[in-house]
């Protein structure tokens, strides 16, 4: 029997329920420090000077000087120090590293520094640096608007949110065989692995990263590790001991990476039945002190920008710009969910401006096969903009509970959606992927850099392959992403984990397959010897982009999804309650559908808690309620019941028709909740719509 | 929720001043280095009663129950995620209840019956609740799963056959930010014999369960404004 489509049980599912599963801080190693890192209480300034309040002889201290080779987190600019060069940028930045035996003296070791503090930019309105800026253009904008009947303008906001994986981030740094290996809790071991090298001043064969058990990255785990194992490095090497650094809540909150915040400008041209003729929007994010991944943040929430919808006459302008806060990273959907909350809280407010019902302005305008995105992308056969909308409105009988609920304290919204699947543009070209098959006795046994994070990477690879090579799931192993043996399959993000890497462990097991003939596997090995099959990403020959003019095709595919959300608001404390929510996403094909089904629910809770709960609050530019009991994230009790639809419209260059979905379903729910508060009359634009908000905008509504 | 983090001060920290006056005058003298952190009175024989073992230790009487059951008992499988109760990862049997091990010193339950996720397979078996969270993949990252399948456990022993609203708040106090809490509701529900393991079905209360459907085509480009028009009103009378 086929292993795809089917829900075989996740691969590590025993490990995680007994406890044996095991996590970085669970690890010890002979002779191990404990590493901490003293942290920058002003938001901006220069350090005059460092003294520790302990006697130093007994502690390893490492600071800029104790660094073997450039101070910098090597990613896309090399902007970022390691450890404060003379100066700090915002809040919580590194200044010195301690390392000591006993964990506990760690937590009570002061150092005194000496500042002189310069003033800092918290709004990114008023940034004196652009880190990147996009412009995308498609048809004549003044021609378009000279063709409108109306025009709709809005402005919406949306806050910092935090990735709140259940486990810290935390790394175990190794010297041993003249180098440094390091276990760590992450999603990309080879960007670990190249910071380390620029880092450390090391030949790559002498730096080893290996993932541990990850206890969820959501995005979070995908540059930051880069800092933190840079940091355990220096210590292990200094001290030429192992050295563990794993964060408390209360650390990880304040000093690492969170989701921008965004203003989204829309200016928008509507002919007379309802047809949108010209789109002009404006995005700012804030990236916070330093460029880190920003630049592809700001991308991807361009690409979005637009919506689901077609027009001909398009310009997007993007800026990402320093502000003196942490900076701000990657964070599930990277960017798109900020552009789609606006996008379609904006069509929302043009189909109140139209008097016109909101699903027939949606039905009009959207996406369909043969169209073209603002890119010139023409979208393929798979498009699916109007079927997940058709599901979900029929589903959930919208019209009539629209109608029912009109006047009351609950109100019901939608929302359209599209989520690009793999890098943008030229980007899985530029990566170069690698995935490898080594034929075993009785199968085989998969090796990728891909990290299993909770979203079941080893499990859906597991099916691929065992129905690429026609043997069953259970004789397909995966090895541990350890850059010593695994080659580099790409960064574990911006769901490409089943669509790219899938595809390329596909081609794998269909060589390997060939290869055996009609041999078993362990005739083949008793023939031959080793097999070990090694293949690269290839581009489908149609896909092509430009950098340069931000024309072409942005995405292989996408994914397409919609959301419809009923809630209801406390008339007393203006709490909003989400009591139902419909998540329709069209996908390619579920590999395994619970898997599928629980990225859904997953990005569906984050994307609840997006919407209503979640709000970084920044006092002098530093996170001020840095802790689980008053950042709140959604509990059982938040979250409502989910009803999950999965379409399938297969992707041809995608293993079995697969596309992206990890990161689609968090895009939604934060517009459909609020076009459903703006349903009840309340002209909300900004998230969180916390009952602060919901009240000071329910009062000046009619 | 007046809490203010900025100090970096946790709930361990707060657990470790307030026990420096209570315990002093009853434990050892201090060390000079623990004299130099302030941090607490000296260690004192501890003994715990745990998976059916009795463990002797010696630790500071500060020492909260999820350290020593982490880095003295070695049972790792008990997580520590916030420090303070708010996310119930900790969460172990005390006498049978669900507690945040994060929160309790190991002194204070010394003579307690205490169950930790290691005791649930230690004859190398699953109880019926971890099989029932690996087949209804009721978790993703792992890491709130060790404390989500005690709380669940906790709540089979008194409630053999709990109703969705008793499940769900039994771990409305476990947070999970994968948020499995559907798969989990289905795994309760499996071990507990009320639905079968062949497939999530709809349970009494009518929460819906998900789909998947093959979408179909509609659309060409080419007729799109027509086509859109008369699928909007469709819609309407829909």
């Amino acid at each position: 029997m086929p292993a795809v489509g089917q829900n075989v049980l996740r691969k590590e599912g025993r490990g995680k329920v007994t406890g044996a599963a095991k996590y970085v801080d669970d690890l010890s190693f002979p002779g191990m420090l404990y590493g901490s890192t003293i942290r920058s209480t002003i938001p901006c300034g220069r350090i005059r000077s460092t003294r520790p309040e302990f006697d130093p002889s007994e502690w390893v201290v490492a600071g800029v000087p104790d660094i073997p080779g450039k101070n910098v987190i090597a990613l896309i600019e090399d902007d970022q120090p390691c450890l404060a060069d003379g100066r700090v940028r915002h809040v919580a930045e590194p200044i010195l590293l301690l390392a000591h035996a006993d964990r506990e003296a760690l937590a009570g070791a002061k150092v005194a520094v000496d500042y002189e503090p310069e003033t800092p930019v918290y709004d990114p309105a008023a940034s004196p640096r652009v880190f990147k800026e996009i412009l995308i253009e498609k048809g004549d904008l003044g021609k378009g608007f000279s063709r409108a009947a109306r025009v709709v303008e809005g402005e919406y906001r949306t806050g910092h949110q935090e990735q709140l994986y259940i486990e810290c981030n935390g790394v175990i740094a190794v010297p041993e065989n003249g180098g440094i290996t390091v276990y760590g809790s992450l999603q990309c071991p080879y960007y670990v692995h190249k910071a380390l090298v620029v880092l450390l001043g090391l030949p790559p064969e002498r730096v080893r990263v290996v993932q541990t058990e990850t206890g969820g990255g959501f995005g979070g785990k995908e540059e930051y590790p880069s800092m933190l194992a840079g940091h355990a490095s220096i210590l292990a090497l200094k001290a030429g001991r192992p050295v563990k650094m794993v964060y408390d809540r209360v650390e990880d909150m304040l000093a690492t990476t969170k989701r921008h915040p965004s203003i989204v400008r829309h200016r928008t041209g509507v002919a007379s039945d309802g047809r949108i003729v010209a789109m002009d929007i404006d995005v700012l994010m804030d990236g916070g002190a330093y460029l880190t991944l920003s630049p592809v943040v700001l991308s991807r929430g361009v690409l979005h920008a637009t919506g689901p919808y077609r027009c001909d006459d398009v310009r997007v302008h993007g800026r990402v710009v320093m502000t003196n806060t942490p900076p701000n990273g990657a964070f599930r959907g990277f960017g798109a969910p900020q552009t789609l909350f606006a996008a379609e809280v904006h069509m929302e407010r043009i189909s109140e401006a139209l008097e016109m019902d909101p699903v027939r302005l949606r039905e009009l305008n959207l996406f369909r096969p043969g169209d073209t995105t603002a890119t010139g992308q023409v979208l393929g056969a798979d498009c699916s903009a109007a079927e997940v909308l058709r599901e979900a409105v029929a589903r959930t009988g919208f019209d009539a509970r629209r109608q029912a609920l009109s006047g009351t304290n609950a109100g019901i919204g939608l929302s359209l959606f599209f989520h690009g699947s793999g890098f943008t543009g030229g980007g899985e070209v530029r990566l170069a992927s690698r995935a490898s098959l080594a034929l075993t006795p009785t199968g085989a046994r998969i090796l990728v850099g891909s990290t299993e994070i909770g979203q079941g990477t080893r499990t859906i690879h597991a099916q691929i392959v065992a129905d690429a090579l026609g043997i069953p799931y259970e004789n397909v192993e995966v090895s541990d992403a350890d850059t010593a043996c695994v080659p580099d399959s790409g960064p574990t993000v911006a769901s490409r984990t089943c669509m790219v890497v899938g595809k390329i462990l596909q081609n794998c097991a269909l060589e390997m397959k060939a290869r055996l003939g009609s041999l078993s596997p362990a005739r083949y090995l008793e023939l031959h010897g080793p097999l070990v099959v090694t293949r690269e990403y290839e581009k489908p020959a149609e896909l092509e982009w430009s950098d340069e003019t931000y024309r072409g095709d942005a995405y292989g595919a996408y994914g397409w999804g919609c959301n419809v959300a009923e809630v209801e608001r406390d008339p007393d404390t203006f709490e909003i309650r989400p009591v139902r929510l419909t998540a329709v996403c069209e996908i390619g094909k579920a590999i395994h559908p619970t898997l599928a089904a629980g990225q859904i629910e997953g990005g569906t809770a984050q994307g609840i808690g997006y919407a209503i709960l979640e709000e970084v609050v920044f006092r002098d530019g530093a996170m001020a309620n840095a802790q689980m009991t008053n950042y709140v994230v959604p509990t059982t009790l938040d979250t409502p019941p989910i009803d999950v639809v999965i379409l399938e419209s297969a992707y041809p260059h995608g293993p079995h028709g697969a596309k992206g979905i990890g990161e689609m379903p968090i895009d939604g729910p934060a517009p459909a909740i609020v076009n459903a508060i703006r349903h009840m009359g309340v002209d909300l634009r900004q998230i969180p719509a916390t009952p602060e908000r919901v009240m000071e905008a329910s009062c000046v509504s009619p | 929720m007046a809490d203010d983090s900025r100090s970096g001060f946790t709930r361990r920290d707060l657990v470790r001043g307030a026990l420096v006056g209570a315990v002093a005058a009853t434990a050892g003298a201090k060390t000079p280095a623990e004299a130099d952190r302030g941090i607490g009175p000296g260690a004192v024989p501890i003994t715990l009663q745990i998976n059916g073992q009795t463990h002797r230790l010696t630790a500071e009487p500060r020492v909260v129950l999820a350290d020593a059951l982490r880095d003295r008992l070695g049972l790792t499988g008990t997580k520590v995620v916030c420090g303070r109760g708010a996310c119930g990862a900790c969460t172990v049997l005390v006498d049978g209840n669900p507690v945040c091990s994060c929160l309790l010193l190991a002194a204070e339950v010394q003579g307690r019956k205490i169950t930790t996720i290691e005791a649930l397979a230690s004859d190398g078996r699953m109880k019926p609740i971890q099989e029932a969270f690996v087949a209804a993949d009721a978790l993703q990252c792992g890491f709130c799963t060790s404390g989500m399948v005690m709380s669940c456990k906790a709540l089979l022993d008194r409630t053999p056959k709990p109703t969705r609203d008793e499940i769900r708040h039994a771990v409305s106090g476990n947070l999970c930010r994968c948020g499995t809490y559907p798969h989990v509701f289905d795994a309760v529900e499996r071990a507990a014999g009320i639905r079968t393991a062949e497939g999530r079905a709809h349970p009494p209360d009518g929460t819906p369960v998900f789909q998947t459907l093959a979408a179909s085509r509609t659309f060409t480009s080419d007729q799109r404004v027509d086509a859109g028009v008369a699928e909007a009103l469709d819609l309407e009378e829909a």
